[in-house]
């Protein structure tokens, strides 16, 4: 028979059925009788990324990261396609699905953040590697199924100044302690700032997280789609209360050039 | 900072050529796509042709009828086995509905070992291939370079399959329907020759084919990309509808034991 190998999920079947579950074990810990007890949320989703028990401060900073993340708010567009698929009645799973496929992009979304802890991974705490690096980025392959990037990863190109809510989500991780590329990116931000030409964004501090966390780019883009989320869901079944009579078509706000 | 496009520039206005409803009052009095009205100008076409035009402009019924025909031969299988298609298929048997089987389906399809990778490494390749042939170079030197650079030549050889079934098929269509073979279909077999000169045993597989045909068309890579995204769509729905008609939860069900667990030993999360 075919298998699936796993380091991660272990199960014993019952005795009355080789296909219900008996017991099962996260990386080795029974989840039913002990993590369900002992474990909160934020420590069960670390051990199911880095199969290890997190230290305390590793908890913390990746739930106060969760919560800064949960609602990137209804101006975002990962959310909004979400409501745009809320206020039209479409199933609830295809808001989620269209808050991930709009989430998932080079700006503001996922890869823009496995983009960025590729840059710390080549630069670390090196400020003229980051400064190089930044100024001539990494060409992409003309055979990459993602778009080559069109600014710098972990800034936002359309921003004028950095928004408060990102300074203080910073300051907030880096005063934990124990984060040396958060403590290093709030002594340099201004000095980044000035070579990207950008402010720094949610991106680049869920970055900075992921990388003080020992999260390799492909985790970082996975943990940062599932950590914005919630607030896609929540203001998804909002707007499928409101309606699409109470949500923007942009009626007036197209317009369709006829002379080409 | 430098002064940037501002964003208040776009807020309720975004111009564009590339179509959109008319109205003159509340009512819709025209759809545009690419300047052409929907109504009048391209009431006729096939969805695929109208495809066509919207991704590349191109008006050629004879393209259309030749995507249509890969769609049909080379990617449509109706076999649950296959990642895309499974997923599909365990929606239908997990009672989701058949917009979701589809759109997952669709999302996984940009694949790396099938789909949409491959398909726009090939054509990117073929295409680079081509242009260097046209400078001078020899194929042989070119391929070397390949193999020294990426280690493999994209759309040769096929994963978990031999020679793929599909390149007659498709060859006698081409031949029916009388469509040009030009330089990239026929630099996929020569390439192939000269594997087998090599006593390599690779095999173009049916994305090489695909894409030199297209290429020859004056499709470029991206456009096949995206031209490709849809093509696998007509194997999605056949699986979602059989494993709909089977019992709920019985497609490819695994037992306990199939789980192959190879971490940490059992251990108390509160002895850290």
């Amino acid at each position: 028979m075919e298998t699936i190998s796993t380091i991660i999920w272990d199960e014993d079947a019952h005795p009355a059925s080789p296909f219900t579950v008996n017991e099962c074990r996260c990386c080795g810990f029974d989840i039913y009788d002990d993590l369900l007890k002992n474990a909160s949320y934020i420590e069960y989703l670390y051990l199911l990324f880095k199969h290890e028990q997190p230290t305390v401060i590793h908890a913390l900073l990746l739930e106060s990261l969760s919560i800064a993340l949960a609602n990137p708010g209804p101006r975002d567009y990962s959310v909004r396609a979400a409501m745009n698929a809320a206020v039209g009645g479409s199933t609830r799973a295809s808001a989620m699905i269209a808050a991930l496929s709009v989430g998932a992009g080079n700006l503001g979304g996922a890869r823009e953040v496995f983009c960025a802890v590729d840059y710390w991974r080549r630069c670390g705490f090196d400020l003229e590697a980051w400064q190089r690096l930044l100024r001539n980025p990494p060409s992409q392959r003309a055979t990459d199924i993602w778009l080559p990037m069109e600014h710098a990863p972990g800034f936002d190109p359309n921003g004028s100044v950095c928004p408060p809510p990102v300074e203080k989500t910073l300051n907030c991780l880096q005063e934990l302690g124990g984060t040396p590329a958060l403590k290093w990116l709030y002594e340099h931000r201004v000095q980044l700032e000035a070579v990207t030409n950008c402010p720094l964004a949610f991106s680049g501090v869920a970055a900075a997280t992921f990388y003080d966390l020992g999260l390799v780019p492909e985790q970082a883009e996975m943990l940062y789609l599932l950590l914005r989320l919630p607030g896609a869901a929540a203001h998804a079944l909002e707007q499928e209360k409101m309606g699409w009579k109470n949500y923007p078509f942009f009626t007036e706000a197209l317009e369709v050039k006829q002379d080409s | 900072m430098e002064p940037k496009p501002t964003l208040e520039e776009y807020e309720d206005n975004w111009q564009t050529s590339m179509g959109g409803m008319l109205f003159d009052q509340d009512i819709v009095c025209a759809v545009l796509l690419r300047g052409k009205n929907i109504f009048t100008d391209l009431h006729h076409k096939s969805w695929m042709e109208y495809l066509l035009f919207a991704v590349t402009g191109h008006d050629d019924p004879k393209l259309a009828r030749l995507l249509e025909a890969i769609w049909v031969i080379c990617t449509s299988y109706p076999d649950p086995r296959l990642w895309n298609n499974r997923v599909a298929a365990f929606a239908g048997t997990t009672r989701s509905t058949g917009h979701l089987a589809v759109a997952g389906a669709v999302a996984v399809t940009e694949a790396s070992i099938y789909g949409g990778k491959p398909t726009l490494r090939v054509a990117a390749f073929l295409s680079h291939v081509h242009e260097q042939l046209q400078q001078g170079l020899e194929l042989k030197q070119i391929l070397k370079n390949e193999l020294q650079q990426n280690g493999k030549i994209y759309g040769y050889g096929r994963p978990g399959f031999g020679e793929d079934e599909r390149i007659r098929p498709l060859l006698d269509f081409v031949k029916e329907a009388r469509i040009e073979r030009g330089g990239h279909t026929e630099l996929v077999f020569a390439i192939e020759k000269y594997f087998i000169r090599c006593k390599r045993r690779l095999r173009p597989n049916i994305a090489a084919l695909v894409t030199g045909l297209l290429l020859d068309q004056g499709l470029n890579a991206k456009e096949i990309y995206y031209l490709y995204i849809l093509g696998f769509s007509g194997g999605f729905l056949p699986c979602y509808l059989d494993a709909q008609a089977h019992p709920a939860g019985t497609l490819f069900p695994l037992r306990s034991k199939r789980i192959k667990y190879c971490g940490a030993a059992p251990r108390s999360w509160s002895l850290k």
